[in-house]
């Protein structure tokens, strides 16, 4: 495999200046190696790519050349100069701009201003109107348009990148950071960022762009670099690589593509939703008339771009959030605003987005956290006392069934690693046998194999007869596992598709708002 | 209603909304950087106790409200250190300094209790102005310089905050300090400057009230105004023009508990601003998201970089 750093030189003579450079940069955490000796390089005019699994140390790398970690050891060279980066402002004053994963904006405030904030040759009187008119100017150059007076709140998650990145290049950045940046993007987005990216090409800059999907990565790198556990697997030239091969290097083993997945059969409608209004928690309204069922035996996918009203609405047909207006009937019940305790009792379970906030209680051990649900009913509780050789059996039995990894089932939740802690949610959800489960994220930031056991165990429900709610951002897990496809866009479902003849473009558009498909 | 009454009330209303108005005016830019300073009492008392004993022995009260700016600002950077550096609780360190402050002021004022000062510092009439009817009475006499700088400096303050590259920083640094520091702003020395000059400004209040205001020493002499001052942050909402209009109206209940004294019980007069200022507080919960909004987003919060 041409997977040795440093080896291939698709493009450009092998002696080509790099911008910059790290070379056998180590930092460890408590606990991890999140680096270690990575050497990772980039050139002018080149968009090289880092890709790696959840947890493989990418972020950690680039903070480290932002000048927000110090390393353990190892050095940095930019332009053949060995240098120390101690701050951001240091990393700035040597071309280094970043976009972070989540952006660093202050929301109240203007576009203008964000840009201002810090940068160097602003005006002291009045400083947000000249640099608007420089970001005027600079949007045109790169085809990044934006509005200089919209409060940043305003803006949609795509458009709040774009002020990222003119806030990188009026600094000067000469080496621009990504991580991450189509996560939140609609793959319309996406292909306008990648326009935007060759352009900055063409203009010398060089572009670290940090992914874990790889058909993005293929599309846009010139180079890739695979990162696992902390270590530079390989650098290979994106045309020399095909899927299979970076995902075995990201992986390090064979990946499987498909799931097996039966064929549906669904039977009567498990959930109907009719209607609801639902407020967040700046009181305004978040879900907008939703209206859909799910039946048992499917899976019902909800795809869209995180804050459309998604968490709202998991949110409302779990009993913790209120429901304005409109029905929802479970199982033939009316449970508009009941409470999660009843819900729960006739046969709901919640794989909640956030899973260490809303999933566990972090210091409750591995068992406690088992029987959160049932602990007041028997054989758990009996004459209103604990039966702790119950709690400690029912645990021990799902320990084992769901493949939970922990030294004993009296260790502290906190302490299993993300797989883990979602697996013991998923055991205490489903292991009453739920008619409906509402998945909320339920592989985000998890492995490649956590994620296909958790795949794996949903498929298993919709097997067995229960009614599923997905809800992901992962377009490409939607796809694969729903039945029946729905985008939500600013609280509205703006379409249902059936999963089998979905297509990317459409449900990009309609992630969009852009387009109404019933189905 | 009597005229003479009026303009007499407006007057004073004035004179004891100024260390109102200054102290707000620290803690506005205190919190506007993201950090609640609850030890504005202390500070004041402080300031109060400086000025005065200066003031008396050198006999120049300017050099009073000097030392009452001084110890304010250095009893500040004490809290400064305790939230920023060692990130401490910023509630608990507030009070602290609050009753730090009064304990500290009371102990070495012993011997000064109920003393005048042999120098106060002396009203002004503005030449010309003064000359208007009503309004030249109820504004232009009879008032201390403090009065008019304490509005100058408002204006100017909020100028700086809105219309500055240091008010880009500071708004910046007091609403996500993670942005600030990944553009290179120095986040604990904001917020140190702007703790700083919070505690500069109650310093100087309280400084008015033993070198100007009542030119005496008396323990405990800023009577709650500290408190006061922190609902009237949240009531001016950030905001240094509005602090003028919420400092004086205070100054008018404050005064007015004075005057009613001949009808009301004077125990019942004497909680009138106290209980105004559970009520704005209350209202500006109730209100939701309008006055929410405007409270800096990491008001409270210590910063620390790299945490997720
Ligand atoms: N500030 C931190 N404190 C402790 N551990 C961290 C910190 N940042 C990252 N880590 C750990 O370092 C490893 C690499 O994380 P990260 O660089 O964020 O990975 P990636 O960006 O590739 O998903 C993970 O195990 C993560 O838990
Ligand atoms: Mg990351």
């Amino acid at each position: 495999m041409r997977a040795a750093a440093g080896s291939g030189h698709p493009d450009g003579p092998p002696e080509s200046p790099h911008l910059i450079r790290l070379e056998e940069v180590t930092k460890s955490f408590p606990g991890v190696t999140a680096n270690d000796r990575v050497t990772f390089e980039v050139r002018p005019g080149e968009v090289h790519a880092l890709l790696g699994e959840n947890g493989a140390g990418k972020t950690t790398l680039v903070n480290i050349l932002y000048g927000l970690y110090r390393p353990d050891s190892g050095s940095i060279v930019v332009r053949g100069r060995r240098v120390a980066i101690r701050s951001p402002r240091e990393a700035i004053a040597l071309g280094v701009g970043m976009v972070h994963q989540h952006f660093k904006l202050v929301l109240p405030h203007t576009v203008a201003e964000n840009a201002a904030l810090g940068l160097p040759g602003t005006p002291f009187w009045a400083p947000a109107r000249d640099v608007g008119r420089r970001l005027c100017a600079l949007a045109e150059r790169y085809g990044l348009p934006v509005d200089p007076d919209r409060r940043v709140w305003e803006l949609s998650a795509g458009e709040q990148q774009r002020v990222e990145i003119l806030k990188a290049l009026l600094r000067g950045a000469q080496v621009l950071i990504l991580d991450e940046p189509t996560s939140v993007l609609t793959p319309q987005e996406t292909g306008e960022l990648f326009k935007v990216l060759s352009r900055m090409r063409e203009e010398g800059h060089g572009v670290i762009f940090i992914s874990h999907k790889l058909t993005e990565v293929l599309e846009v790198a010139d180079r890739i670099t695979v990162m696992r556990r902390g270590r530079v697997v390989g650098t290979v030239a994106a045309a020399e690589a095909n899927k299979p091969m970076l995902a075995r290097m990201m992986v390090g083993r064979e990946v499987v593509f498909r799931l097996t997945k039966a064929a549906c059969t669904p039977g009567e409608a498990a959930l109907s939703v009719e209607g609801i209004h639902v407020r967040n928690d700046r009181g305004l309204p978040a879900v907008r008339g939703a209206t859909f069922h799910v039946c048992r035996g499917e899976i019902f996918g909800i795809a869209g771009i995180a804050g459309n009203g998604q968490r709202e609405l998991v949110e409302a047909l779990t009993g913790l959030r209120r429901i304005e207006q409109g029905k929802v009937r479970i199982l033939g019940n009316e449970v508009t605003n009941r409470s999660p305790r009843f819900l729960a009792d006739i046969g709901v379970a919640h794989v909640p987005e956030e899973r260490i906030r809303m999933g566990i209680v972090p210091g409750l051990s591995v068992e406690e956290n088992l029987i959160l649900k049932r602990h007041h009913r028997p054989p758990f509780c009996r004459a209103g006392l604990l039966h702790l050789a119950s709690v400690r059996r029912f645990a021990q039995g799902v320990i084992e069934e769901y493949g939970i990894v922990t030294s004993s089932p009296n260790t502290p939740a906190k302490l299993l690693s993300g797989g883990n802690i979602q697996k013991l949610i998923l055991a205490r959800e489903l292991s009453g046998q739920p008619a409906l489960v509402l998945a909320a994220h339920p592989t985000y930031g998890l492995d490649v194999g956590a994620t296909e056991q958790i795949r794996d165990l949903l498929l298993r429900q919709r097997a067995g007869g229960a009614a599923v709610l997905l809800v992901s951002e992962d377009l490409e897990e939607v796809m694969e596992l729903a039945d029946r496809i729905a985008v939500m866009f600013r609280g509205e479902i703006t379409g249902v598709v059936a999963g089998g003849e979905a297509d990317r473009e459409e449900i990009g558009l309609m992630m969009a708002g852009e387009e109404r498909v019933r189905g | 209603m009597d005229l003479g009454w009026l303009v007499s009330t407006v007057s004073r209303a004035l004179a004891f909304g100024v260390p109102l108005l200054w102290g707000t005016l620290g803690e506005i830019y205190a919190e506007r950087s993201g950090v609640v300073n609850l030890g504005v009492e202390g500070m004041m008392i402080l300031g109060a106790y400086a000025g005065f004993a200066v003031a008396q022995t050198v006999g120049v009260p300017a050099l009073g409200l000097l030392a009452a700016a001084v110890v304010g600002a250095a009893a500040a950077l004490w809290h400064a250190f305790l939230t920023v550096t060692l990130r401490a609780n910023q509630y608990v360190s507030g009070l602290a300094l609050t009753l730090f402050g009064l304990g500290l002021a009371g102990l070495l004022g012993r011997g000064w209790e109920g003393k005048p000062l042999r120098v106060p510092l002396g009203a002004i009439t503005v030449p010309g102005l003064a000359e208007i009817p009503v309004l030249g009475p109820m504004l232009f006499v009879d008032q201390t310089i403090l009065t008019y700088l304490g509005v100058l400096l408002a204006v100017i303050l909020w100028v700086v905050l809105f219309r500055t590259r240091w008010g880009v920083v500071i708004r910046s640094v007091g609403e996500s300090p993670a942005t600030a520091d990944s553009l290179g702003i120095n986040v604990t020395l904001v917020r140190y400057l702007c703790v700083a000059l919070g505690g500069l400004l109650a310093g100087v209040g309280g400084g008015y009230l033993s070198v100007a205001y009542r030119p005496s020493w008396t323990e405990g002499m800023t009577a709650g105004m500290g408190w006061i001052v922190i609902a009237l942050t949240i009531f001016a909402s950030w905001d240094p023009l509005r602090a003028i209009w919420g400092a004086f109206f205070f100054g008018a209940l404050y005064h007015l508990s004075f005057r009613l004294q001949a009808y009301v019980s004077p125990e019942l007069l004497k909680l009138m601003p106290y209980a105004f200022a559970i009520l704005v507080l209350a209202v500006s919960g109730f209100g939701g998201a309008r006055w929410r909004r405007r409270a800096p987003g990491s008001l409270g919060i210590p910063y620390v970089r790299g945490e997720r």
